[in-house]
């Protein structure tokens, strides 16, 4: 793609995304409920808040639904008969506000289901899919993208991203086609750009480790002392998981009788002491301490180097959720400082 | 693109008690596209569903030169296994594979293959015996050792039988001390405990090893005893799994997804990979 920038007022993109709604797309955008921001469906762009550092839980539900049906079955005359929930069309969506470490994310989590036995639904529905950012002109202490490979500016896995500028208006990057040709349709709203720096206005987050120092020095630590003292206040309760846009691991259950129902696939978290347990009572992962080393190994050094991406973008979501105040950004630190420098 | 989660519709042609709580299905495809459209190889595995219950995880225990049909032998334990005993001839499950990799039996041309198997975890290897039997030609001396707790716990008694009587390969059978009855004629003892009066030799020999966590922890000592490296020995590992597929992650070992890079290894790989199974 050419770099082509333009500029958009605040009026001209309130006016955008009710022209997306009026066109029948699914508009999806910051919303406030209680003292928390959410993605939720929008049908009046007025209601869509812009003065949040993150939402509460990340975008990925678009593509990875908490729980979704995968077949249904139903026994008629005939014997048995088995029905996908493949969509030939797929109502197009419009993702809005997402900060850029959760388009950095939904990238990463996209390539992971694209990667090897590729899953149809996740494909499709980012096929559906328009991500619309907003680059990040504040943070808090939760926040490390720019030690996971992003950065508040970053326009990895956006199609568009808009950044706040002076005097109520937003620098546009068009990151893809897709992007493009949603300027284009709107041609009107949009002002061609001189070229701008938006990194001024962008919020400064400081960068406390390197993803290839943590990953060099976990390759050795498995049974590193670390991790017990490490997990010590973790209950096991998911949260984690929940809110982590590249968070991905699921369960699959059956739901019906033996007559008619359906299989859905369910969110699941490796910090769940059920996760891992086999049908004789093993547990490979038998406490909270193998359950947060796997975690933390999965994302910074099993993904690495097994799909050559980092599990975490630094969103600091887990941090927010967690009720026993664990702290990931904090932990790496801690880590880094610990293991020993490899090589 | 396909949804993967499509299960096959099979029809239970066969279903035979092997042991207590033990069943094997022979499981005929009931759309003949789908028949028309499988294939597997030796030591790939499946989900079997039983709808309305779940899914659940075993290997494909018939060999891929006995065609149209698969054959799963499972134990009742959880909820899927139990609702799956309970199914009958005639009467129809889903299934979902051929998933992970396979025995190499191709590169094991013209070698000697020391069969090694515990209690239950006959099947993956009833898979490989067959398709080198029905390949006899292809290698050179094919020797079985296969334990049980007891007489009773002996799964494919009739196949036993058969192959005792072959002579073109050597069964060893052994009930661990107290589980054999007044007529049983095979050995007593524990497998690793036989496997060494057995003396195998190294010499152009692959051992593969298939039982429950402690018979494997004392079988691979004997093997390395006797000169096996660990890239001569193959086993299988099991994980808890769901999807099949590298997905759900729910089968991880370290780096590595039992579904998807297993579920067969080499000691040699085994030795690398943390103790997460
Ligand atoms: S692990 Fe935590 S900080 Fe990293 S991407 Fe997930 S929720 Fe965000
Ligand atoms: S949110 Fe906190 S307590 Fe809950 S599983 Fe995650 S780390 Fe453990
Ligand atoms: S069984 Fe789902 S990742 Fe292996």
């Amino acid at each position: 793609m050419t770099s082509t920038t333009y500029t958009l007022t605040h009026d001209n993109l309130n006016a955008l995304l009710r022209a997306l709604v009026a066109a029948g797309k699914q508009l999806h955008a910051p919303q406030r409920v209680g003292p928390k921001v959410f993605f939720k469906p929008v049908n009046d762009a007025a209601t869509i808040v812009f003065d949040y550092v993150q939402t509460a839980e990340s975008p990925k539900s678009l593509l990875f639904p908490k729980a979704e049906f995968l077949v249904s079955y139903r026994q008629n005359s005939e014997g048995m008969v088995v029905t996908d929930h493949l969509q030939k069309e797929i109502p197009e969506m419009i993702l809005f506000g997402s900060r850029p470490c959760d388009a950095a994310a939904l990238s990463r989590f996209v390539q992971f289901f694209a990667d090897g036995h590729a899953d149809a639904m996740v494909t499709q529905r980012r096929r559906a899919l328009t991500i619309i950012s907003m680059s990040c002109i504040a943070s808090d202490p939760a926040c490390f993208c720019t030690s996971c490979g992003s950065s508040p500016g970053d326009t990895t896995g956006s199609d568009l991203l808009l950044t706040p500028i002076s005097n109520g208006r937003y620098l546009v990057d068009v990151v893809t086609e897709k992007g493009q040709s949603l300027v284009a349709a709107n041609e009107a709203l949009f002002e061609q750009a001189p070229t701008i720096v938006k990194d001024s206005y962008l919020a400064t987050v400081e960068a406390v480790f390197t993803p290839e120092e943590i990953t060099k020095r976990l390759a050795t630590s498995f049974n590193d002392p670390i991790w017990k003292n490490a997990s010590l206040r973790c209950i096991g309760c998911g949260a984690c998981a929940y809110v982590c846009p590249t968070c991905s691991c699921f369960t699959i259950e059956d739901e019906g009788n033996d007559r008619t129902g359906d299989r859905l696939r369910c969110w699941d978290s490796c910090a769940f002491a059920l996760f891992t347990v086999h049908t004789t009572g093993h547990n490979p992962r038998p406490t909270q301490t193998e359950r947060w080393r796997q975690r933390v190994m999965h994302k910074f050094s099993y993904l690495p180097e097994t799909n050559h991406f980092l599990g975490c973008v630094g969103c600091g979501r887990c941090s927010r959720a967690c009720p026993a105040d664990m702290n990931l950004k904090e932990q790496i630190i801690a880590i880094a400082e610990l293991l020993p420098a490899i090589g | 693109m396909e949804n993967t989660y499509k299960p096959y519709l099979m029809r239970i042609e066969r279903a035979i008690d092997e042991a207590p709580g033990v069943k094997t299905f022979r499981l005929a495809f009931a759309n003949d596209d789908d028949r028309a459209r499988f294939s597997f190889k030796t030591g790939q595995f499946g989900e079997y569903s039983v709808f309305g219950e779940g899914e659940s995880t075993f290997c494909i225990a018939s060999s891929p030169t006995r065609d149209g049909y698969i054959e799963c032998t499972f134990r009742q334990a959880g909820r899927v296994t139990s609702a799956l005993a309970r199914k009958e001839e005639g009467d129809t499950i889903g299934f979902r594979g051929p998933y992970g990799n396979i025995f190499p039996i191709e590169a094991w041309t013209g070698k000697n293959l020391l069969f090694v198997a515990g209690g239950i975890a006959l099947p993956p290897l009833r898979s490989v015996i067959w398709n080198a039997l029905d390949l006899r030609s292809n290698f050179k001396d094919i020797t079985v050792l296969y334990g049980a707790r007891s007489v009773a716990d002996l799964v494919y008694k009739q196949e036993l039988d058969e192959w005792g009587k072959r002579s073109d390969m050597k069964l060893v059978t052994t009930v661990d001390p107290g589980g054999e009855t007044a007529d049983w004629k095979g050995s007593v003892g524990f497998v690793p405990a036989v496997l060494e009066k057995m003396a195998p030799s190294p010499e152009n020999t692959i051992a593969i090893v298939c039982g429950p966590p402690v018979m494997i922890k004392y079988t691979f000592p004997v093997l390395e005893k006797f000169n096996f490296t660990p890239d001569q020995i193959f086993t299988t590992l099991e994980n808890r799994m769901k999807c099949g597929v590298g997905k759900c992650g729910r089968c991880t070992v370290g780096p590595v997804y039992v579904c998807k890079d297993g579920p067969v290894f080499t000691y040699r790989q085994l030795q690398s990979l943390p103790a997460e199974y």
